[in-house]
């Protein structure tokens, strides 16, 4: 799923500080697994902008909504008979919510409320991982079900390199080397002759470096 | 090693003689004269100048002018390139330019991640990794052809090399596997990471020649002399892939100060008369890092100098 992180008090303070009437909106689906922007996280927000209203002397309107997913259309419609009295809107959504709120109220100001970081796996509650950086062109069944693109620090299909030190990555002994991980899998598998064999240079137009993606299936269309 | 090419140090290894290699750092300026001085320092003591493609991810003068420089001295360099900074168009662009000059010998890396160096917010590109730049050189030289297909009459004459880190373990066997793919992928010679702890090395070695593969690849030692044992601590702590075992760091500190550099040689030439008997290994690498001027000495002290005369 997508992870997210709040962002820092200040930060959303500093958009919003000078709007009157306030909408927070967050959203049922990943950001709220990762517990960045749901409904609470939605309440919480809104709760401390209002302290900071009061506190500072100020009559401020601070609403608060959860929508089922804030990137889907239908859902987002869902606001549009109140979202006209708000001056603003905090989405807590990830980043694919919250441009889509804008995109859907393009008059209206929207600002975010969380950094999206990645797609990865809750290791434990508050421990996020990335796993994918959707290629747009999967190799895991050559990887032995490791991801060298979202697991090596340089995308390596040809690792690991010379800078891992006891199994973990030469950024952070905080990472797991991904190729370390690679072969130990394949190991397992039996599949260590796929290991000496070299993978030929990436096809990248399936991921961001073809430009802004967009997929049409065409025996889903009605 | 099959593809001749006319790299000076691709004869040297295959007269069998030890071939010496040592490199030189470029500067963080425009300062070209640095290049050429360390370059004519060292150049009678070597077959061959590595010029690094900054290294550490620190920004400096590029591999590429400063190899052409080199060449304009009638030495012979070696052409570093990391993957990490430039796509497939530019490091074919730059091979191609490097072999206009007569550059025949290139050393494919990925590079250090660049969170170690002096623009560590910067995007890294990593389009193609070592390996993958080791077979696109390949295609260049043998079959007149870009990755993209373009084929074209003019091709790079590249003597292919990489690097091979048995140390950054724990699995050495794994080591070895990576050298294959090297090796598979066209690598003709590897200049191997720095060898402090010989145990290690040596293991790497014989599973290498239990393979057959130091036949398929020339093997040069990397040997970085030890300045003090400021540095001896620096690079058993600090430097990624780097294993340097507590009998150095107490051998560099156990003398004193002002003695430390001339223990740190003298380690250095003990390590390289060692290597010398180890099977498969074709000849050294040394890495005096910011320590050009020492080169001449080690290579006096292990026997090597004067270096070979090859027939044209």
């Amino acid at each position: 799923m997508i992870k997210a992180i709040p962002k820092p008090m200040e930060e959303i303070i500093d958009y919003v500080k000078d709007f009157n009437k306030l909408l927070i909106a967050g959203c049922d689906g990943c950001v709220t697994v990762c517990e960045a922007g749901g409904l609470k996280e939605a309440k919480i927000l809104a709760s401390a902008l209002r302290l900071y209203f009061t506190q500072g002397g100020r009559q401020a309107q601070v609403d608060d909504t959860s929508l089922t997913r804030q990137c889907e259309k239908e859902y987002l419609l869902q606001l549009s008979d109140r979202i006209d009295q708000y001056d603003a809107v905090v989405s807590i959504a990830c980043g694919v919510g919250i441009q889509h709120m804008a995109e859907i109220y393009d008059k209206k100001i929207v600002f975010p409320g969380v950094d999206t970081c990645f797609m990865g796996v809750n290791e434990e509650r508050g421990v996020y991982s990335e796993r994918c950086q959707a290629c747009g062109r999967c190799i895991l069944a050559e990887t032995g079900g490791v991801c060298p693109i979202a697991r090596c620090s340089k995308r390596m299909l040809n690792g690991p390199c010379g800078g891992s030190d006891k199994g973990k990555c030469e950024i952070s002994k905080d990472v797991p080397c991904g190729w370390e991980l690679i072969y130990e899998r394949l190991k397992t598998l039996g599949q260590l002759d796929r290991f000496e064999t070299p993978t030929v240079p990436k096809d990248w137009t399936t991921s961001r470096d073809g430009g802004p993606r967009k997929i049409v299936r065409e025996d889903l269309r009605i | 090693m099959s593809a001749e090419t006319p790299s000076k140090l691709q004869k040297m290894i295959n007269a069998g003689h030890f071939a010496v290699t040592s490199e030189v750092g470029p500067p963080r300026s425009a300062d070209g004269n640095v290049i050429e001085h360390k370059a004519k320092m060292i150049a009678p003591y070597v077959d061959a100048i590595n010029v690094t493609d900054n290294q550490t991810s620190v920004c400096r003068l590029c591999s590429l002018a400063s190899v052409i420089r080199i060449k304009l001295l009638g030495l012979e360099p070696v052409l570093q390139m990391v993957t990490r900074d430039r796509n497939r168009i530019a490091l074919q662009s730059d091979i191609l330019g490097a072999a206009s000059f007569g550059i025949n010998n290139i050393l494919c890396l990925t590079g250090d991640h660049q969170q170690f160096g002096d623009h560590a917010s910067c995007a890294n590109v990593f389009d193609l990794d070592s390996t993958q730049l080791a077979l696109c050189v390949r295609m260049m030289r043998d079959e007149g052809k870009l990755l993209g297909g373009h084929e074209f009459e003019v091709r790079p004459q590249m003597y292919i090399g990489a690097a091979a880190n048995p140390f950054a373990g724990p699995n050495v066997g794994l080591r070895v596997s990576r050298l294959a793919k090297k090796v598979a992928a066209g690598v003709q010679f590897v200049q191997t990471q720095c060898i402090y702890n010989m145990d290690t090395f040596k293991t790497f070695m014989k599973m290498m020649v239990d393979r057959g593969l130091h036949e398929k690849v020339a093997i040069l030692a990397g040997i970085t002399p030890m300045k003090n044992v400021g540095m001896a601590k620096y690079m058993q702590k600090r430097v990624p892939g780097m294993d340097v075992p507590d009998e150095i760091v107490k051998r560099i500190g156990g003398v004193p100060k002002e003695k430390q550099a001339e223990e740190g040689i003298n380690l250095a030439v003990e390590q390289i008369e060692e290597l010398k008997g180890v099977e498969g290994i074709r000849g050294f690498h040394i890495m005096a890092i910011e320590w050009e001027e020492k080169v001449p000495e080690i290579v006096e002290r292990i026997g090597l100098y004067p270096r070979p005369k090859l027939a044209d």
